[in-house]
């Protein structure tokens, strides 16, 4: 790890005013767990860490008089998952209590998680977000097991690491974020960008702003899952998730929004597999059909094909789970 | 935009030129530095580094001193600083599980926490369970039931198992594999881990009076 | 004149008990001290400057900036400008500095100028190698045309597995230490403590005498630390020019890309059959890369002497870090190889498998019965005639259950072993030896031979070990410690008791030849009124303490080599995913005389644990592009977890028929079949073999896509 210096905010005030105008002047520090590994890897080597984790008010979990249920983002996924108040958010708890292991749970913070960077080995060998190596890019051609299958038409290839990503996006949840200049909401669907040049970032924020919460709207009659594949039982990356948040009327959908994880450089909402599953009663065929549709503009790299056949059953799974438990 | 940025970084007082020459000094410098009071969102704000500042860890109930820079995992410093090996250095990304300590109650894999940042917190690493000469309930049932072949991972298993059961005092065998996770053998032990944490868990019901 | 044998079953008190290891303790509580954990006063980080590249020359080295550097204690150069570099990795240049961070960017600061060269880091086509396949002549045995052109049924498969590594958990390393200008102190991580001071010393040109070194404990080697690496050697360099002693150790990554690999092998096989099963032929044509080495031929076909075979094999050379021994070397291949290409010819004539292993079970030889006996017991502990079916679990539903067998057999031989037994007037009992305990109880053994022999508790005896300035043990690999320590520890302690009854003989009125240790006691033989306590019998030694050499090898039949495993593996396979869970490993092993039935089974569980890594998870990926190792973590270099491991039944055979042949090792035949019992029982579930380890979800979901299941498989 290269040399930096260290402060730590005590509000959100001092902590964008800690922080630089470029990424490499400043970078916030909260759980670390994604931050210090990249920092080891020199992938990134800001010149000032500001931990915020001291900021009161970016802690807790608390219901806001407009029924939205805000969560502080440096919360960890362990208060997350224990928390009474978000335990009706269950794609969400699903998404959240198998990240990592129970070490990463209690280190790690909810906004950390929305803002970690990409697994793609050639991003963290060194190449760059874009994978590059004399201009051209590594992926395609080199081992790409792991990478997009869904808007990879390039330049990105690497998939969006965040599962709680998803599964926020599923139930309509927006980012507080805090600039120097002001806060504003952003959906969290348009917090993340495919970028398209080297230099680019996959999280529309600035480098001197912070999100400061997650704002999930009211879930009651929601249902909703998450199912992940991954091969391991433990701290193991999903090989692709699917977060799915159902409106029913009677036994049929009346609104769907369905996302994938780990499957494209953004979290993927699927409008084709929603078309597919609103207006139907949910059962094996239609979660299938929805599935299918999930993934009918998916495109195989060279080696991850297989992915493709993951999110679909990911799908599946995830809109059966929701119709058998989803209500809470 | 970026000129934006600078002004607005003006306005609340912190030079951008100055913050680079800061930064900028020789990042080797072994002298120790007090910090730099920067002004930040209307307040003054220490800023530590990059050179070696002072740190003091409370660890296993005593307070330790070092100077480290902002750089120095805890992990580090428990090992370099205060010659506490019984946390190892193994993946030292957050994966493996064999530094962990258990940090204000909750398992932390140490070689991804600052030490500077570790400052206030309550630290107790595997050669704080012990009382006296006594194992840990966690420690002996490791010992019973051979929980241990090269034992490079054991002292993280054993604090992972000892903050498991603090969250879980009574697990099922399905919530012992899938809550251990965060922890890898190389020589295969898991089966004996297994049954250490049962036993542990078992002989701590009714009376867990000492965690 | 002692017998040297060992107790009968009945006498034995300690020996083949289940006994917690001796360290354990020390272990868990964090106070046992590896090689990594030393910190001598006055400690130095060394850092190592590593080629980027897989093939490379280096054209210019430029250290001044690192020497410059506040901190920076010496700076070496390991490799001149010239010198050609064959993988990523490779040393180049290493610095000691202060602390760790300081000597990270000095060794940033070295700047070296490489020309880069071709490179190969790929082994899965010998058609990709060019001139670095390098074929040898086929071998053959009996008429292998004639058995092909006669045979009645003929199998053809492909099959193999990749390149994996060691990852030990502590790293390769050393804390090197000077005591003054000719003496070398070595706190290094090794499988051979007694073995280290003449490799450490040959190229620093001191005398080996000069060199001691020390291991307490050691976090892992697996086959990968026999001897002292090239860093290790750097570390003690900088540390005679820095004056002060240096710690060197690799980082993760490294320790991943340069300090051991187990060679890849793959095999296109073509077996040749009657229909009622009996194999009549082999053939085969094999590759594998050890990297720069050879990485040598798997022993094909494993374990069955087919009596008519053809076989071709092609060292693929490249530029990877080089092959090391790794657990068993060469037989996890050829098992996996072997086994699956049989079960594959089982499956092809619609046979249970076990029937057509016990078809063909004379060609293995001397262990036949043995085999036949374990095939036999191992069925009925997993229910294998209940529960297995024909390939292709036929229940509804994406969980396909299945399962598969596989057997293997090693040497075993105890090593060459001396250790020094004392025992004082006092009755204190002081053991030397040059041995170490890699995590496999060798201390726990040692101390139960010698406390079961002389008749005293466990923790009367005092063991040390881990230490050159000890009687010459040999290096512990190839399961071959056990058998070594116990019958030198044996040996020591009978002849101890030979030389304390003639000194105690005249107090009982007996001749020495009537006594026996019993007890802490020494008494005539069956009588227990006429006896001494250890302590007293002990004074009677008068002023000074018996020292004894004890040896192995030596007289008597104490040891002996050769065993046979059975394994058998249950495993649900999820057709949708592709992803395999694992139920349950049958193992049923016979290793001779067991010193502690414990120690002895958590080496079984041990070794399944590593084989369900390498046959689901491990893989050393390579990007021949980039020409470097795109996995070198924890994260992608996948170990199994405490929940990936399904449930264990070991079933150790002991008692009449095994005990008698005396002690064999057992670190390495378990961990041998995981891999094709594995396979094994994943192709039982879903109805076609998936060619290669490990079976990973793109794999699995290809081999159903071939099978005609699934779409958009592909790889």
């Amino acid at each position: 790890m290269r040399a930096f210096e260290y402060a730590s905010a005590m509000t959100k005030e001092q902590a964008v005013g800690l922080l630089g105008a470029s990424w490499d002047d400043a970078m916030v520090l909260a759980g670390g767990t994604d931050l210090i590994s990249l920092m080891k890897d020199d992938v990134v080597h800001p010149k000032r860490l500001v931990n915020i984790k001291e900021i009161k008010d970016l802690r807790g979990i608390r219901s806001r008089s407009d029924k939205m249920l805000a969560i502080g983002a440096s919360t960890t996924l362990q208060e997350l998952v224990d928390d009474a108040q978000a335990a009706g958010y269950r794609a969400l708890i699903q998404a959240a209590e198998s990240i990592g292991s129970q070490q990463i749970r209690a280190m790690a913070t909810v906004g950390g998680n929305l803002c970690q960077r990409p697994r793609c080995w050639y991003y963290r060998a060194g190449y760059g977000l874009l994978a590059t190596n004399n201009g051209e890019s590594l992926v395609p051609t080199g081992d790409n097991r792991y990478h997009a299958i869904l808007g990879n038409d390039g330049p990105a290839y690497f998939v969006s690491p965040s599962s709680l990503a998803a599964a926020l996006i599923a139930y309509g949840a927006k980012l507080a974020v805090f600039g120097p200049k002001d806060a504003r909401e952003v959906a969290a669907e348009q917090f993340y960008v495919i970028p398209k040049a080297e230099g680019d970032r996959e999280h529309d924020l600035k480098p001197n702003e912070i999100v400061t919460h997650i704002l999930l709207p009211a879930a009651a009659g929601v249902r909703s899952a998450t199912y992940k594949v991954h091969q391991k039982d433990g701290l193991d990356w999903p090989l692709a998730t699917a977060s799915v948040a159902l409106k029913m009327n009677g036994d049929k959908v009346s609104a769907a929004r369905i996302v994938l994880g780990h499957v494209a450089p953004i979290p993927w909402r699927s409008p084709e597999a929603e078309a597919a599953l609103v207006g139907k009663t949910i059962s094996e065929a239609t979660a299938q059909a929805a599935g299918d549709a999930a993934v009918s503009k998916a495109k195989a790299l060279s080696g991850n094909g297989y992915k493709i056949q993951l999110a679909r059953v990911a799908v599946k799974r995830a809109i059966l789970d929701a119709a058998r438990g989803g209500a809470k | 935009m970026r000129d934006d940025d600078d002004k607005v970084v003006e306005k609340e007082g912190i030079s951008r030129r100055n913050f680079l020459k800061v930064s900028g000094i020789s990042l080797t410098v072994p002298l120790v530095l007090g910090p730099r009071v920067v002004r930040a969102g209307g307040a003054d704000v220490k800023v530590f580094g990059p050179g070696k500042v002072p740190v003091t860890l409370m660890v296993n109930g005593k307070a330790m001193k070092t100077e480290v820079e902002p750089r120095v995992t805890l992990l580090e410093a428990l090992r370099n600083d205060f010659d506490l090996t019984g946390a190892k250095r193994v993946c030292d990304r957050a994966t493996c599980g064999a530094c962990t300590v258990i940090v204000d109650g909750k398992p932390t894999y140490s070689c991804t926490v600052l030490a500077i940042e570790a400052q206030g917190r309550g630290i107790t690493t595997v050669e704080g369970l012990m009382q006296g000469d006594k194992l840990h309930p966690v420690q002996q049932a490791f010992v019973d039931n051979d929980a241990q072949q090269c034992g490079f991972c054991t002292p993280g298993f054993v604090v992972a198992c000892k903050a498991f059961l603090d969250k879980h005092p009574n697990p099922t065998p399905e919530q012992v594999q899938q809550g251990l996770g965060g922890n890898l053998c190389r020589c295969g032990t898991y089966m004996g881990i297994r049954a250490a944490v049962l036993q542990a868990a078992n002989q701590q019901k009714g009376g867990r009076r000492n965690g | 004149m002692a017998e040297y044998k060992w107790p009968e079953a009945d006498k034995r008190t300690l020996i083949g008990k289940r006994i917690s290891r001796v360290d354990g303790p020390q272990k868990v509580s964090g106070r046992a001290k590896y090689s990594f954990d030393y910190n001598p006063k006055g400690l130095l980080f060394g850092k190592i400057v590593r080629s980027p590249h897989a093939h490379a020359k280096i054209t210019s080295i430029d250290t001044s900036a690192a020497e410059r550097m506040p901190g920076v204690k010496a700076v070496h150069i390991v490799q001149q400008p010239g010198t050609e570099l064959f993988w990523a990795g490779a040393s180049v240049a290493a610095v000691a500095a202060v602390d760790e961070a300081t000597a990270e960017d000095a060794a940033r600061a070295v700047k070296v100028v490489y020309e880069v060269l071709p490179h190969l880091v790929v082994d899965r086509d010998p058609k990709m190698a060019g001139d670095n396949a390098r074929p040898s002549a086929a071998q053959t045995a009996g008429d292998a045309d004639k058995a092909f052109a006669e045979a009645e049924v003929t199998v053809e498969g492909f099959y193999g597995l990749p390149v994996i590594t060691h990852c030990c958990l502590e790293p390769h390393g050393s804390v090197m230490e000077w005591q003054g200008e000719q003496n070398v102190l070595a706190h290094l991580s090794t499988q051979a403590v007694s073995g280290a001071p003449a490799q450490i010393a040959r190229p620093l040109e001191i005398p080996a005498a000069n060199v001691r070194c020390v291991q307490d404990h050691i976090g892992g080697g697996f086959g990968s630390k026999f001897s002292p690496d090239e860093w290790d050697i750097t570390a003690a360099r900088l540390a005679k020019k820095a004056g002060a002693p240096v710690k060197m150790f690799n980082e993760r990554d490294a320790e991943l890309m340069v300090a051991g690999t187990r060679p890849s092998a793959y095999a296109k096989v073509k077996i040749a059959l009657k229909k009622d099963g009996t194999i009549t032929g082999w053939q085969s044509e094999s590759w594998a890369s050890g990297g720069m080495g050879s990485g040598g031929s798997p022993p094909l076909p494993y374990i069955f002497n087919i009596p008519n075979q053809r076989k071709q094999h092609t060292a693929i050379v490249n530029n990877v870090g080089s092959a090391r021994a790794w657990r068993a070397p060469g037989h996890p291949q050829a098992c996996a190889i072997t086994m699956t290409a049989l079960e594959d010819a089982a499956a092809a004539l619609k046979m249970d498998p076990v029937d057509f292993f016990l078809k063909n079970i004379d060609m293995t030889g001397a262990r036949a019965a043995i085999y036949r006996e374990e095939l036999g017991i191992a069925a009925d502990l997993i229910g294998w005639k209940k529960n297995w079916h024909e390939r292709g679990d036929k229940t509804a539903g994406p969980i396909k259950r299945g399962m598969g067998l596989s057997m293997h057999t090693w040497g075993g031989l105890g090593h060459p072993s001396d250790c020094d037994l004392t025992i004082q007037p006092d009755g204190s009992i002081e053991m030397k030896m040059g041995t170490q305990d890699l995590g496999t109880g060798t201390r726990t053994a040692v101390m139960i031979v010698v406390a079961d022999t002389l008749g005293v508790p466990l923790e009367a005896v005092k063991l040390m070990i881990g230490d050159s300035r000890y009687p010459v043990s040999g290096a512990s690999g190839g399961s071959t410690t056990i058998g070594g320590v116990s019958a030198s520890a044996r040996r020591a302690s009978l002849d101890a008791l030979d030389g304390l009854f003639a000194k105690v003989a005249p107090a009982l009125n007996a001749d020495p030849n009537e006594l026996e240790a019993v007890g802490g006691k020494i008494q005539v033989k069956g009588h227990p009124d006429r006896s001494l306590s250890w302590q007293q019998a002990c004074q009677k030694l008068g002023g000074m303490p018996l020292t004894v050499r004890g040896k192995n090898p030596g007289p008597g039949s104490l040891i002996n080599q050769g065993v046979g495993g059975v394994q058998m593996a249950d495993v649900s396979v999820d057709v949708e995913t592709g992803i395999v869970k694992m139920n349950r490993i049958v193992a049923v092993q016979d290793c001779g005389l067991i010193i502690d039935l414990k120690t002895a089974e958590s080496q079984v569980y041990g070794a399944l644990i590593m084989g369900v890594g390498y046959a689901l998870y491990e893989e050393k990926i390579m990007d021949q592009k980039l020409g470097r190792m795109l996995n070198p973590n924890m994260e992608f270099y996948k170990l199994a977890g405490i929940g990936d491991i399904g449930d264990f039944k070991v079933h150790m055979m002991t008692g009449k028929g095994y005990d008698e042949r005396g002690v064999i090792g057992l670190g390495e035949p378990p961990v041998i079949s995981p891999g094709a019992a594995i396979s094994n029982a994943v192709a039982n579930a879903i109805g076609v073999r998936v060619p290669t380890l490990p079976l990973t979800p793109d794999k699995v979901l290809a081999a159903l896509e071939q099978k005609g299941g699934r779409k958009d498989a592909s790889i």
